[in-house]
């Protein structure tokens, strides 16, 4: 029973962990490919930003004598989710908006935003340090402790997994509402299908585009904060986890939110599963095996993890070409 | 019946070739107007500087007397001229029903702020515009397929919910490119007895580009044909056919094989894969 503790936390809880904000992060990139037709690099730094200025709210709240249940940070973290989507279109307006009109095509819209990158990464290593920050600025985190019957180990959840949870589920509910009831989010959806058709019948695509960064942002933002809580909010948080995202978006069928969602877990669970010691789970079985048990039996060393995304990323392109739910081929 | 668009002296340049040469012609508000000619004559040209896709190279585009001249297409779209698309358009994945609603535009559940503070508001629009789209289907009697997603229709059911959109917009002119393409016999009669009964009922005025002569004879009157970037003629469809130099101009002034009319002229213009 203890080897299935561990199994459950180390592998399905730390999958749906990273999972979670893998499609947090891939919705946002996926809406914006969608709608304004460029892949954006910057999304991983929007991330980094979004949980810096959660960090910074926190500590105006603990420097007011602010007290609550909750974990001050978690509370910085709506206030900063408004000012990330303002931000990302302030980003909108400066960077991209101007390429656009001028008839730029995609692949300069995605240099652009590889300088956004950049410029971000700098401004946030200026003004942030290089180190990494302990989130919980008010109280330690809090632990939850599951006990299975018959296990000595227990399950190990911590505040901000169970945090980031609740939210991935509540955001993805919101979503879906607000893509297939409200009239914002359907028109969202036709100037993806048909950007020609939703011009023509006089879509308002500046709203549109709004709506765009504000989920984008929002949602980067909140995957940053909640993995920062998780571990710790370091300024090379954006090129680790950038590429699993991509790999996400592409997975779950480009221009897809839903396919986003699945393509983070599916993301997600493989790279946990695939670093996790499975050893582990042979040992009680021990005595019946004809072999003996390497100590370490792990798929991919951990080192390797990034690589995880992009053999998943072949396998399904080579089987669905347009990934799992039917997006957009590039 | 006062004039609804009016073309003074357009011209369209491509590189060095002149697409459109100094073209004036007029549709009468109410009428059913066909724009017919033989390939490269410069119909689609002129249709999509009509229809905002293309800015002229010289002269004056008037929509209800008033100069529309190198706007936009959605700008149009708000002063209610509205085309459709030879190869239709549609939102693929939305229902049929999802598509005809998405047309009204100035929706207040577009706007950020109204979607949330007026949600009583924007649900009284929506209500409004549903039943719309309802009453649409059912005219069409396409009502059938109204929750199917219109990716999944037919190349003729396609057309029209093109028809559709036109009608949720209140379009005042309807542009329409070659809607009788890849439509089968039977279809095109819904389609024609649909255009007559807007064009009748509801006063819509049509702008037709058509290779299909049949259709051009049962729907158009006037006829306007082009040729090598002008107007040559314009007049009953009846008259037209009897045209010495229009029957010239389809065949390039080598008459091929045993077709004398026009009408085979044009079957032969459509078989030899005629672009729009």
């Amino acid at each position: 029973m203890n080897e299935l503790v561990f199994f459950i936390d180390n592998g399905l809880v730390a999958g749906l962990i990273i999972g979670a904000i893998y499609a947090l992060g891939a919705i946002g990139v996926t809406l914006i490919f969608g709608i304004l037709r460029f892949a954006h690099f910057a999304h991983g730094d929007m991330m980094t930003m979004g949980a810096f200025i959660s960090l910074i709210i926190a500590f105006l709240l603990k420097a007011s004598g602010f007290h609550s249940p909750l974990a001050l940070v978690f509370l910085g973290m709506f206030p900063a989710m408004v000012i990330t989507a303002a931000i990302a279109i302030g980003f909108d307006k400066i960077f991209y908006k101007p390429l656009r009109e001028a008839g730029a095509r995609p692949i300069v819209l995605v240099m652009a935003s590889l300088g956004v990158t950049l410029m971000l990464q700098g401004v946030l290593r200026l003004f942030g340090g290089v180190s990494a920050r302990n989130m919980f600025i008010d109280r330690p985190k809090e632990i939850f402790q599951f006990h299975l019957p018959g296990a000595r180990r227990a399950i190990v959840l911590t505040e901000p997994q169970v945090i980031l949870f609740i939210f991935t589920i509540a955001t993805v509910i919101a979503l879906h509402y607000f893509l297939t009831r409200t009239r914002l989010g359907k028109a969202m959806r036709a100037v993806s299908d048909n950007p020609d058709l939703a011009r023509i019948t006089g879509i308002s695509t500046e709203h549109v585009v709004w709506a765009t960064w504000i989920i984008g942002g929002a949602l980067a933002c909140a995957a940053g904060t909640l993995l920062s809580m998780d571990v710790a909010l370091k300024p090379d948080l954006s090129w680790n986890i950038l590429l699993p995202i991509f790999a996400a978006t592409i997975v779950g069928g480009i221009g897809q939110p839903y396919g986003a969602i699945a393509g983070g877990f599916l993301v997600g669970l493989c790279e946990s599963l695939s670093v996790f010691n499975w050893a582990i789970l042979l040992r009680p079985i021990k005595p019946y095996l004809w072999f003996d048990i390497p100590s370490s039996l792990s798929l991919v060393p951990t080192e390797y993890k990034l690589m995880v995304p992009f053999l998943i990323l072949i396998i399904v392109l080579i089987y669905r070409p347009t990934g799992i739910f039917k997006g957009r081929v590039l | 019946m006062g004039t609804i668009i009016e073309l003074r002296s357009v011209s369209k340049r491509f590189g060095g070739f002149l697409a459109v040469n100094d073209c004036s012609l007029s549709v009468t508000a109410g009428s059913v107007t066909g724009l017919i000619g033989p390939n490269g004559a410069g119909k689609s040209t002129l249709f999509n500087m009509v229809a905002g896709n293309l800015a002229p190279t010289s002269g004056t585009i008037l929509l209800d007397g008033e100069d529309v001249t190198g706007l936009e297409a959605h700008e149009l779209f708000s002063r209610g001229l509205l085309r459709t698309f030879q190869i239709a358009h549609e939102f693929s994945h939305m229902t049929v029903t999802e598509n005809l609603m998405m047309v009204p535009s100035r929706q207040s559940g577009e706007s950020l702020l109204e979607a949330w503070l007026r949600p009583a508001r924007v649900a009284r629009e929506e209500t409004a515009i549903r039943r719309k789209a309802e009453e649409v289907l059912d005219f069409l009697k396409i009502a059938h397929v109204r929750n199917e997603l219109a990716g999944n229709l037919s190349g003729g059911q396609k057309k029209l919910l093109e028809l559709g959109r036109t009608m949720m917009a209140d379009a005042k002119i309807v542009l329409l490119d070659e809607i009788a393409a890849g439509v089968n016999r039977t279809l095109l009669n819904d389609l024609a007895s649909n255009i007559e009964r807007l064009n009748q009922e509801l006063g819509y005025t049509f702008f037709v580009i058509e290779h299909d002569m049949d259709l051009i004879g049962r729907l158009c009157d006037p006829v306007i044909v082009m040729a090598a970037g002008s107007v040559m003629t314009e007049g009953h469809i009846a008259d037209i056919q009897k045209n010495e130099a229009v029957i010239e101009a389809y065949f390039g002034g080598s008459p091929t094989g045993n077709a004398t009319t026009i009408s085979a002229a044009a079957e032969a213009a459509r078989g030899a894969g005629a672009p729009a």
